[in-house]
């Protein structure tokens, strides 16, 4: 039968275009992609070394003094698991609602998802100091007989992280099968050998598509209550503890919107190079961005206003400790941080509003780096700034990261960009399949609408 | 699983155009043939007129198994040694629910996955396979011998197949 035609560029993407103008995002790297990658493998080995070097010489070296012995890894920690949720959000929900806009941008926010939860994942383990016991964390028959704590949060997260890793790199893995088999059956050399293996023999048959849909669409529903629970999980760390500032039933929603907004932001973060970069104007449009930038809002304001209802209740309660632990933050030792949370979160996603901030991709971009700072903020002033400012004021304390977290905080991500670099010249960051799937397939009758 | 078989492959530009194909080759008794698209096609599934995929029975099996299994292991584990934390009694179920319901997703997705695997294999259709099928053409492949391939070519032709061959 005859070849696979090149695509034509001045008319509508056909299906041919899709699969060749997606398939050429793999071809060779050119200079650019290997200074990228080197300088992200450069950062990485600095916070290899920062962590060998805690590892060698114990926690100590970290800037934990107590009352601050929760800091910079387990604000990261929170950080990036949050970064993790729009990917699902993007990939599963919006699925499920059947929303068309989200097939050229989904995958690079699962991926993103997978990676970033990669990254999570090695904070409590680098956090506990003595990392190879990190597998006391789970339960396992032991000489004592001894078994976790399952009344601890911190428990429910080992599950509750592990269990979102598991089945976000399956749903990731699952949505890459038929795209895999579309570019290999066009590459050539050890691509083709690397994509024939991926593909696990598919063929696109109406037996597989069959079994396929079904499990999609149950991974896509079992993926939802998922990411709603895995933040609520994570927020509990905090919640269910006494700690003013920590002990309130908002967390649950409050971390979760946190979480899709700095996880859209990330996703905007991604796609603005990666869309020029890769050429992909026309599947990654202004539209795209724009409903981006909606959710970027809805969320915004969802997690203003749960900063506002904050204040509030520390106020209305009449709580003396509360309302102490709320004034420290906004003007106590560590007020830069509580302000730059509240102007990146709160007051510049307010801009969009505006039609020509929410269309313009630049104007997005920068945004979306202020939001992704101001998020890492919030999680610092949730955490360190209510740790160092308790009960009884010979308790407290101030808390100033050292040298090892920044260099083990920028490593994370590194480590984070690394594999989104790998991931993204190897397999297909915008989805082949459902790209195709919005777009109507030839037909010999005419359809009357 | 099986070995490849031979027959009729023919390949179609227009969905119309393979499901007018389809539905003439079931009205003609043909049960084992493949239909090959680069995407999933309700109109395509709707003319084959397969059953709903067993997978969901995994899901479902798998999500009943997890949640048993979260709430098992966690008042095992309890009442296994027995030590009081806050206060709370030894089986405290309500924050049990977190790992049961954490089970219950992890075993579903992993039984889901494994349900596809395994009916993927139980239903592998051997047959030929032209690299078009994952980019923009519709296949149809229908196994015969080939004596017996003139009746199903003028078929698939006359339904706006635009390339038709033997496959052996």
């Amino acid at each position: 039968m005859a070849t696979i035609a090149e695509p034509q560029h001045d008319t509508l993407p056909t299906y041919n275009d899709v699969t060749r103008d997606i398939a050429n995002t793999l071809g060779s790297p050119k200079k650019g992609y290997y200074v990228l990658l080197g300088i992200v493998l450069v950062v990485l080995l600095v916070g290899a070394v920062a962590l060998l070097y805690q590892v060698r010489f114990g926690l100590g070296v970290a800037g934990y003094r107590p009352p601050v012995l929760w800091g910079v890894y387990i604000t990261t920690f929170v950080f990036w698991v949050g970064i993790a949720h729009s990917g699902t959000l993007i990939s599963a929900i919006l699925y499920l609602f059947r929303s068309a806009w989200r097939t050229s941008v989904y995958r690079t926010a699962e991926a993103m998802t997978v990676f970033a939860v990669m990254t999570a994942g090695l904070f409590p383990l680098i956090h506990v100091g003595r990392i190879w016991y990190a597998y006391w964390l789970f339960p396992y028959p032991n000489q004592r007989q001894l078994w976790v704590n399952f009344k601890s949060p911190l428990v429910w997260d080992v599950f509750a992280v592990s269990t979102y890793f598991t089945v976000s790199t399956c749903f990731l893995i699952v949505g890459l099968i038929p795209d895999v088999a579309a570019i290999r059956d066009l590459a050539k050399g050890w691509r083709k050998k690397l994509y024939t293996l991926t593909a696990l023999n598919w063929r696109g048959t109406d037996q597989q598509w069959r079994h396929y849909t079904r499990a999609y669409l149950y991974l896509a529903a079992l993926a939802t209550p998922l990411v709603l629970s895995v933040h609520s999980v994570v927020s509990w760390d905090f919640a269910m503890s006494i700690v003013p500032g920590w002990h309130a039933t908002i967390f649950a929603p409050y971390f979760v919107a946190g979480a899709i907004y700095s996880g859209v932001a990330m996703v905007v973060t991604l796609l603005v190079p990666l869309r020029k970069v890769f050429a992909m104007e026309r599947y990654i449009t202004v539209r795209h961005f724009e409903n981006l930038a909606k959710l970027l809002l809805l969320t915004g304001l969802i997690v203003g206003y749960a900063y506002g209802i904050e204040y509030f209740i520390a106020w209305y309660s009449g709580n003396p400790f509360e309302k102490a632990s709320f004034w420290n933050r906004a003007f106590g030792d560590y007020w830069w941080a509580t302000w730059t949370m509240i102007l990146c979160n709160g007051v510049l996603p307010l801009f969009l509003f505006f039609k020509k901030v929410r269309t313009s991709i630049p104007a997005l971009f920068v945004l979306s780096l202020f939001v992704n700072l101001g998020m890492w903020f919030e999680r610092f002033v949730i955490i360190v700034v209510s740790l160092s400012f308790e009960y009884e004021p010979y308790a407290m304390g101030h808390y100033t990261p050292s040298w090892v977290e920044f260099a083990i905080l920028a490593g994370s991500f590194a480590w984070f960009f690394m594999w989104f670099l790998l991931f993204a010249k190897n397999f297909p960051t915008v989805s082949i399949t459902e790209v195709k799937e919005i777009m109507p397939l030839p037909r010999k009758r005419k359809v009357h609408t | 699983m099986s070995r490849q078989k031979s027959g009729v492959l023919a390949a179609f530009r227009q969905v119309d155009a393979a499901t007018d194909a389809i539905k003439a080759l079931k009205e003609l008794g043909h049960k084992d043939f493949i239909v090959y698209t680069p995407v999933p096609n309700v109109e395509v599934a709707a003319a084959i007129g397969h059953k709903v995929s067993s997978v969901r029975v995994w899901t479902l099996i798998g999500g009943l198994l997890g949640v048993t299994t979260g709430f098992a292991m966690t008042l095992w584990m309890s009442y296994d040694y027995p030590i009081v934390v806050g206060g709370k009694p030894l089986g405290s179920i309500v924050p049990y629910v977190v790992i049961g319901f954490e089970l219950t997703i992890l075993f579903g997705a992993l039984a889901t996955l494994a349900g596809v695997a395994f009916n993927a294999w139980k239903t592998n259709q051997p047959g030929p396979f032209d690299p078009r099928f994952t980019n923009d053409t519709i296949g149809i492949f229908v196994p015969c011998e080939e004596d017996r391939t003139g009746p199903i070519e003028e078929l698939l032709t006359s339904n706006g197949a635009t390339e038709v061959r033997y496959e052996s």
